[in-house]
């Protein structure tokens, strides 16, 4: 199962679902995060976590131990 | 009848601009009761009718934030006559979710499409027509910077207070889910009139929030019942009742943008641009380091210490130079006077001491005036001559003559207070007591203000936000904030500026947490003491000083790591889900009345607990009982005072540290009105038999010493700060649980410096080693246990 975490700068992949669940799930989807978005990789942090995201429009900085409740479709 | 009108929107959506554009300057900055989020409300320019409250930014209803659940509260408790939901017209997808939710209370809704101006610069254009139609509520376009739109937009909230006919909200949800709320409305929600609010509570129950099923006081079985319903439209649906809504919502959102905006080609912006370097992997540290340095250099070492100096030592103490002019031609004389009035003194105490004058070389002291420290220094007899000429032929250099000079309120309230004859008692309340504590609030304020422009200046140009993703790695460990860093490294000048600079982290966990922790760090007014502690008990030792640093760091993460586990800081776990705003440029305005909302904030919410607490001290400190009765005392008689009185009383506490004397617990208590009064103190109490740091270095050993030092720098910091961390938290159960935590944990930290301390130190293994071992077995306890609140 890929995550967002494991997905490279400069890539873009779409939304298969969002694992886990209470405040930190509807934190992550409140921001726009939720099934068949488009989520571009947009950089990492010097000190390499967290990491920058476009989604709908807008940069969101991301945890990568958040970025992995986010499941990305595999083509 | 009034009316109330409120603000809803997200974070940097140009709420605050539109709020301080519609008030002007009508304005209420509070606090929500009891919680650290801020509250604020002020009366409409053009109409004192309508009154405007400024809801916290927020991305949306949920029951889990703090501002979250304000917000909400405030919209179904308190039901305003109207909703301006303010939406930033160059991010409609995301701040339109809000809006969904915002329509569902059943309170009129009119949306401001805010940024117009930037909207249009990028050449997008937005159909708010049409937007208007397929929301079902009035949209207007306005930009709040500009100035545009906003008698409009407050026109139109007003009619639809005055009509009172709440929108019905046009979404719908996926035909399984709008089922299940048809069951739910059923069940227990028949009795509600108002169709709207019937469906919101319904949605809520629908996601299963707990805040709403007790604020109907449903029955277990009633919420067994709802679940099923739920359970079976979660397993049609193949995900929670929460996420299921969420997404519904977006798809909607998806669905209507598409209708009515229409991007330009987008290529890069200037704010893109910018981020790719400031946040570029290999410049962001440089750049923030140089940002960080800036702020440091301006707040704490220039402007910001000139302007605290000049509070304290000026205003608050002799007086000052109108503009400066003459200060540095009257220190230069006023230390050149003083140089060869050292040497002269040393002269004559050379000749009373061996009853003949020196035939060469002589020595005499010089006292450092911060640290006591007394250094012995050489001079010939041709030194002696021209010193001795120059007394001769020179006046004691007379501030005035080198400018204007202004006395400082002290000064000018003591010769009012001698032309009116005032009683002794009268005079050294109001000088000692109640001057000295106005001074000690007000000291602060110049570099509050000058900090909090900078402050002000980063979090709206979106700075801030990238402050806490380059250093988010490192503090979160600590159960701290990217953000905190700004604290920490204000507090290595100054605590209250530092604890105030808290108010910029989101997270209410991880502001609490800063402002417990930020006092660790040696401030300013510690330094003296630490000089003086490393001169009398370690020689001047090297280490010393660094070491206090390294404790206050080390007691940051300890206490971090201790009490993240710790059930205070039990619950839902904040995700660090941030968005990094838009690079702009701020309005003067804005920083300007946010600089002066956090100085005011500090003089009303701080200023009576250090006032109060100044006027106790000063009663313990010149008062006691002297030959039966109760007498004022002079400065030098304090091993009478009441003060003293009450050091006898608590110096057991402190006996397992090693300094259980009344003379170390008084000056303890001295530095809470202000920490560089401990070397003041102990001054006085060691210095009647001749040389403090002698005297000091008998009544301390290595270990003790040491113990004195680490319980001071890490116990409660000075009334100012303690004033600074009450404001804060604004709960009085925190405040304390600060306080009471600092105490304690410093308490620890002296116990195990001295007790393990004493082994090192040639003592070898005692009986209190023991409780030294359990004090680290207790924090090491703390650091490693398992952390059953936060388990994921």
């Amino acid at each position: 199962m890929k995550t967002l975490r494991d997905v490279n700068v400069g890539e873009t992949v779409t939304v298969a679902k969002i694992s886990g669940e209470g405040a930190v799930k509807r934190r992550i989807m409140d921001m726009g995060i939720t099934k068949g978005v488009e989520i571009y990789v947009r950089k990492i942090a010097p000190l390499g976590d967290p990491v920058e995201v476009t989604v709908r429009g807008y940069e969101l900085s991301v945890r990568k131990a958040d970025a992995e409740m986010i499941i990305i479709k595999e083509d | 009848m009034g009316i109330r009108i409120a603000l809803a929107g997200n974070p940097n959506c140009g709420k605050t601009t539109l709020f301080n554009a519609l008030t002007g300057s009508n304005q209420f900055v509070g606090n929500w009761p009891g919680v650290t989020v801020e509250y604020k409300e002020g009366k409409y320019k053009s109409n004192k009718e309508v009154t405007i409250v400024d809801l916290p930014g927020i991305y949306s209803l949920s029951p889990y934030t703090l501002e979250e659940v304000v917000s909400r509260n405030y919209l179904i408790d308190q039901k305003p006559e109207a909703i301006i939901n303010v939406i930033d017209g160059t991010n409609l997808e995301r701040n339109l979710y809000l809006t969904t939710q915002v329509v569902e209370l059943g309170i009129p809704v009119v949306i401001a499409i805010n940024m117009m101006d930037v909207v249009e610069k990028n050449g997008d254009k937005i159909n708010t027509a049409k937007l208007s139609e397929e929301i079902g509520v009035p949209v207007v376009e306005i930009s709040a910077l500009k100035n545009r739109g906003l008698k409009e937009i407050v026109d139109c909230a007003i009619k639809a207070a005055r009509e009172a006919d709440p929108q019905s909200p046009k979404h719908r949800f996926a035909g399984s889910v709008e089922h299940a709320f048809a069951h739910i409305e059923e069940l227990c929600l028949h009795d509600m009139t108002d169709e709207n609010v019937q469906r919101w509570y319904a949605i809520k129950l629908f996601e299963r929030d707990e805040k709403i099923q007790e604020k109907l006081g449903l029955s277990q079985d009633v919420i067994a019942h709802i679940n099923k319903d739920i359970e079976s439209c979660e397993k049609e649906l193949d995900d929670d009742a929460e996420s299921i809504i969420t997404g519904e919502r977006y798809n909607y959102i998806g669905t209507i943008i598409n209708g009515c905006v229409k991007k330009a080609a987008k290529g890069m912006t200037t704010s893109d641009k910018i981020d790719q370097v400031v946040t570029n992997r290999w410049l962001a540290l440089p750049i923030f380091a140089i940002v960080m340095y800036l702020v440091y250099y301006i707040s704490v070492t220039t402007v910001g210490g000139w302007a605290t100096d000049w509070a304290n030592d000026g205003v608050f103490g002799d007086g000052w130079h109108l503009f400066a002019i003459g200060t540095s031609a009257y220190t230069e004389d006023a230390d050149e006077y003083a140089g060869n009035q050292l040497i002269v003194d040393g002269y004559d105490a050379y000749v009373e001491e061996n009853g003949k004058k020196p035939t060469g070389d002589f020595e005499y002291p010089v006292e450092d005036e911060e640290t006591l420290e007394v250094t012995y220094e050489t001079a010939s007899l041709e030194d002696y001559k021209e010193a001795k000429s120059y007394m001769d032929s020179t006046e004691e250099p007379d501030p005035a003559d080198y400018g204007i000079w202004i006395p400082g309120v002290p000064v000018f309230v003591e010769s009012a207070l001698d032309a009116a004859h005032c009683n002794d008692v009268v005079k050294s309340l109001i000088l000692d007591g109640i001057v000295a504590g106005v001074g000690a609030v007000l000291g602060f304020v110049p570099q509050i203000l000058i900090l909090f422009i900078f402050l002000a200046f980063l979090e709206a140009c979106g700075y801030m936000a990238r402050v806490a993703f380059i250093m988010d790695r490192i503090f979160r460990k600590f159960g701290l904030s990217g953000k905190s860093f700004i604290p920490m490294l204000i507090g290595t000048g100054c605590g209250i500026p530092g604890i105030m600079a808290s108010r910029t982290i989101e997270s209410d966990r991880d502001r609490k947490m800063t402002i417990m922790t930020t006092t660790f760090i040696p401030c300013g007014a510690k330094l003296p003491f630490i000089a003086m502690v490393a001169g009398a008990i370690f020689g001047g030792a090297s280490w010393v000083a660094p070491s206090a640093y390294f404790l206050g760091i080390g007691a940051i993460i300890i206490s971090g790591i201790m009490l993240k586990k710790t059930k205070l800081f039990a619950g839902d776990p904040a995700p660090f889900v941030m968005e990094l705003p838009a690079y702009h440029w701020p309005t003067l305005g804005n920083v300007l009345r946010s600089m002066w909302e956090r100085g005011w904030s500090f003089i009303k919410k701080a200023g009576t607990i250090i006032l109060l607490s100044t006027i106790v001290i000063w009663f313990l400190t010149f008062f006691g009982m002297v030959d039966g009765s109760i007498q004022m005392l002079e400065e030098d008689q304090i091993d009478v005072s009441f003060l003293a009185t009450v050091g006898k009383a608590f110096a057991w506490l402190f006996a397992p540290l090693g300094f259980g004397n009344w003379q170390a617990t008084v000056a303890s208590v001295t530095g809470l009105v202000a920490k560089e009064n401990i070397v003041g103190t102990l001054g006085i109490i060691y210095g009647a038999s001749g040389d403090v740091y002698a005297t000091m270095a008998a009544a301390f050993t290595a270990a003790s010493g040491f113990a004195f030092l680490a319980f001071n720098l890490l116990c409660a910091p000075c009334f100012a700060a303690m004033g600074a961390i009450k404001r804060e938290m604004n709960n009085t159960k925190w405040f304390w649980t600060a306080i009471g935590y600092q105490c304690g944990f410093a308490w620890i930290v002296a116990l195990i410096c001295y007790q393990v301390g004493k082994v090192f130190t040639g003592e070898g293994f005692t009986f209190g080693t023991i409780f030294g071992i359990a004090g680290i077995c207790l924090i090491v306890y703390g650091l490693v246990r398992k952390d059953k609140y936060n388990a994921k």
